[in-house]
């Protein structure tokens, strides 16, 4: 790896070092209780992770709730104002009611927001790992392809993903994916590169243990937490995307209700109700200071620097 | 020095090439065939293939991106299928626009953002860090889309202070610089600066924080050094990893302004992108994508250049 591209992992702003004397598990669950335990006595971090949770508690079950039919609307009951005996948050510019709609959006901002990031952890770490473990070839392919992902910014190639494939869910999915496996697979290669050149690394392989066996007990429990601290703070910028690409038309189609399609529908509405206009924006700000509050709290739990 | 010159240099082009690989197969990806979207419904089967032969898609992909590539390098990005006009000339119109709002977020978010956090990192652990901290992180949190929308709602439609949309009055499209068209530009501007600001904060401040704590800050102190002093060593130490977050960061402004350009309805090229989306307008959509990628490119290329001039350490390495 050339000189200049170190300079370049270092100056990514969140990339994270390693650790090796404090993330070092002795066993791994007592490692996690331990980040548990660190994690609790931070007082931001719990009541956001509360927030965060009772949030998914409401979206998962949202169709047990008492809620009105988000996808029903009135004509005579349009913008109605926050307060509204029916409608709490009143109802949107078709009259549907404001509360349902949020809800079930909160399914699809939330579900559009995280699996990418799952799925870019889970393609990410593999090519990282692969690409810091067995170095060479392999390793200038890997990371090749992602310096040139690296020329776009995040948004730019969301948008240019999305846009060339068209508008829908799964696009959506799939351009956020693409988005976010170079950052992780950069991120994971660091990390296991640093682990590769310590000393146990190499007495476990030169003692003739299996480059799987090798990958799996030694490399994968210390590289899995910064690479998981640094996925989690993707998360908000990845909810953030999601629904800016409904905002603009790509992503959710209309009548489904989803936090940025509704902010883009309900804009014409500012001069009339701006509270009502505002509500879709206001759940994508508390959600998105939610995740990277606690993403914040977490990587202090773990002792990962920045 | 010059060897790293050169080696930087030389590491554009395959990143260069790459980035034109990606734009090139952005056509390809979509569904169908790059025209299906635009040809009327009654098309026949010749009308089509004689569409895609005036266009070249039926020559295999190879050929296409070699074709496409030869012309870029020339200047010519090909036609737009909506309007029928040079995408090249599209671009340039509303690349200055972007560009112009991008300086002025640039003009706000950095010099705040760089404040800020140096004020943070210096008192950590104090109230005015707190209040920093908590001001940057919601920052980075908050949907900018969302943000200019409110803004609007502020400063348009109930203080009546500054225009909602547009670039100028009666719906001027080209930037001029005067006092009209400043009214029009802040309120886009302010709202673009707000997550590049809080990025920028949160950077300085954890690398001032860093730093204050290091051994040699007290055997500075040790030394006799006022806090002046010493807070020039601070400043030639953080300036380095500032200098690359902060072009990073200018890249998000030219593709960050896709957003805040159709909340504003701003004449620039996220404008043009929301266009080129909405009538499916390929061509239009892979140049857009084409320029504002190697731009950022550009911008990485020049903060690296000058990079050495503010860390010696790079001549040496």
């Amino acid at each position: 790896m050339s000189a200049s591209m170190d300079a370049r992992i270092e100056a990514t702003p969140g990339t994270v070092g390693l650790e090796a004397e404090t993330t070092v598990p002795v066993r791994s669950q007592g490692y996690w209780r331990g980040v548990f335990t660190r994690l609790k006595r931070d007082p931001v971090a719990m009541v956001c992770g509360a927030i965060l949770l009772l949030l998914f508690l409401v979206v998962i079950f949202a169709p047990y709730l008492p809620l009105a039919d988000p996808y029903k609307g009135s004509m005579i009951a349009r913008l109605k104002p926050v307060g509204t005996p029916g409608h709490i948050l009143g109802t949107d510019e078709l009259g549907r009611d404001m509360l349902a709609r949020l809800i079930y959006g909160g399914r699809l901002t939330l579900m559009l927001g995280l699996l990418p990031v799952v799925f870019a952890f889970a393609i990410g770490t593999t090519l990282g790992i692969l690409a810091g473990y067995i170095g060479g070839a392999l390793n200038t392919a890997i990371m090749r392809t992602v310096d040139v992902f690296f020329a776009f910014p995040s948004i730019l190639l969301a948008i240019a993903i999305s846009g060339a494939l068209g508008a829908g869910i799964v696009n959506s999915l799939v351009s956020l994916t693409i988005v976010f496996i170079p950052p992780i697979t950069r991120v994971a290669e660091s990390v296991t590169a640093s682990v590769r050149s310590l000393e146990y690394v190499d007495a476990a392989r030169i003692s003739g243990a299996h480059p799987l066996t090798v990958v799996r007990v030694h490399v994968l429990g210390n590289v899995m937490s910064p690479i998981f601290v640094y996925a989690t703070s993707l998360t908000s910028v990845s909810m953030i995307l999601a629904a800016g690409l409904s905002f603009l038309g790509l992503g959710v189609k209309p009548p489904q209700p989803e936090w940025g399609l509704m902010l883009n529908t309900l804009r014409t509405a500012i001069y009339i109700d701006p509270l009502i206009a505002a509500l879709p924006g206001m759940m994508i700000f508390a959600t998105s200071l939610c995740l990277n509050l606690l993403s914040d709290g977490l990587r202090s739990a773990m002792n990962i620097k920045d | 020095m010059l060897t790293y010159t050169l080696r930087r240099l030389a590491y554009v082009i395959p990143v260069a090439f790459g980035v034109s690989v990606i734009c090139f197969l952005l056509v390809h990806i979509a569904p169908g065939d790059p025209l299906t979207a635009v040809m009327p419904i009654d098309a026949t089967a010749e009308q089509q293939a004689e569409m895609m032969a005036i266009y070249g898609f039926d020559r295999p992909l190879p050929v296409q991106y070699a074709i496409w590539l030869g012309k870029a390098l020339m200047g010519d990005l090909g036609t737009s299928i909506a309007t029928g006009r040079e995408v090249s000339a599209e671009v340039s119109r509303a690349v200055g626009n972007t560009l112009i709002l991008a300086v002025f977020a640039s003009m706000i978010g950095f010099p705040l953002g760089i404040l800020f956090g140096f004020i943070a990192g210096y008192f950590k652990d104090t109230l005015v860090d707190r209040a920093v901290t908590a001001l940057s992180i919601t920052g980075v949190s908050v949907p900018n889309y969302w943000l200019g929308i409110v803004l609007v709602v502020i400063f348009s439609v109930n203080l009546g202070w500054l225009p909602s949309v547009g670039a100028g009055p009666g719906g001027s499209t080209a930037w001029k610089w005067d006092f009209e068209h400043l009214r029009y530009i802040i309120l886009p501007a302010v709202t673009l600066a707000v997550v590049p600001m809080g990025i920028v904060t949160r950077t300085v401040r954890a690398l001032v924080g860093d730093l204050l704590s290091q051994d040699f800050i007290d055997a500075l102190k040790a030394k006799g050094l006022g806090r002046f002093e010493i807070l020039k060593h601070v400043v030639k130490n953080v300036t380095p990893t500032t200098l690359s977050v902060v072009g990073l960061q200018l890249g998000y402004l030219l593709g960050g302004s896709i957003l805040i350009e159709t909340v504003f309805n701003w004449p620039g090229t996220g404008f043009l992108l929301s266009n080129a989306i909405f009538q499916r307008d390929l061509p239009l959509l892979q140049g857009t994508i084409l320029v504002l990628a190697l731009f950022f490119v550009f911008a990485n290329l020049i903060v690296d250049l000058v990079q050495p001039l503010v860390d010696p350490r790079i001549k040496r390495g």
